[in-house]
């Protein structure tokens, strides 16, 4: 049952990444983009993180893909054909690198995939994941980044306004 | 009988490729940019994969903090691609190289 459900949810994240990337329209690569993004949540709760499964929806879905589609149409911009002439060649030595390397990865993940014998979601506590042991490591061990984390998106929200707003 | 972790590694190798795949075709910077976002994605799948099978928390709240920059990133590049946008009346990041030569 799991594995038909991992496999089901799998392949729709992989298609949905191949779509996003040859469609030529950027709000259609928007859009299986959060696909993408809800299959993936799908895995974690698999892995028995569910807090991070309904952050994957609020955080990418419901913000920054938000952002990404306003940034699209406030840009106006159309088909991607009109304002490049393509390399033909440069794809292809692109296409050739990454298929290299990823052979690479899975070679290894093949031989070495193994390390950890542990039996998966279903041997973990029953507390693991939520949002109460989550809180607890973030608010115990993990204080210090959390909170140089609110420094970071200060930052970023004073660096996103200087940079988009109007040189007067 | 679970999902073997080589399973989840291989899905998470796959999604990251495709990433790098965008990012090398494609021209235009917006595109460019979700492709990062797919990349950062790929990696948090693994990391949830080893936290789920080492039984530990660990690798669930550095995804938080992934979370947390790649929001921060999204802003901040967002803005650039604006900034850009209003300067040169395009995105395609062929003719944006100001700072290459």
């Amino acid at each position: 049952m799991e594995h038909i459900l991992f496999f089901v949810v799998a392949a729709s994240a992989i298609a949905t990444a191949l779509l996003m990337i040859v469609q030529r329209n950027p709000v259609m690569s928007a859009i299986y983009l959060i696909g993408n993004f809800f299959s993936i949540a799908m895995l974690y709760l698999l892995l028995r993180a569910q807090l991070l499964a309904v952050l994957q929806i609020v955080v990418y879905t419901g913000a920054i893909m938000v952002l990404v589609v306003f940034v699209i149409m406030l840009l106006n911009l159309g088909d991607e054909r009109r304002l490049t002439e393509q390399f033909a060649a440069k794809k292809i030595i692109g296409v050739a690198l990454v298929a290299g390397f990823l052979l690479e990865m899975l070679y290894i993940v093949a031989i070495r995939g193994d390390v950890i014998p542990g039996g998966g979601a279903s041997s973990l506590p029953e507390s693991f994941g939520t949002s109460e042991s989550m809180g607890a490591a973030l608010f115990g061990r993990f204080l210090l980044p959390f909170e140089v984390t609110s420094l970071l998106l200060l930052a970023a929200i004073i660096g996103a306004v200087v940079l988009a707003k109007k040189r007067t | 009988m679970s999902v073997p972790l080589e399973y989840y590694l291989a899905l998470s190798a796959a999604l990251f490729a495709i990433g790098i795949a965008g990012v090398l075709t494609r021209r235009n910077a917006i595109i460019v940019f979700m492709c990062v976002e797919l990349m950062l994605n790929s990696v948090n799948i693994t990391f949830v994969a080893f936290s789920s099978f080492l039984g530990d928390m660990t690798g669930q709240v550095l995804v938080f903090f992934v979370m947390a920059v790649a929001a921060a990133e999204a802003a901040v590049g967002l803005a650039i691609v604006i900034a850009l946008f209003r300067n040169k009346q395009t995105v395609n990041i062929d003719e944006i190289n100001i700072l290459k030569w």
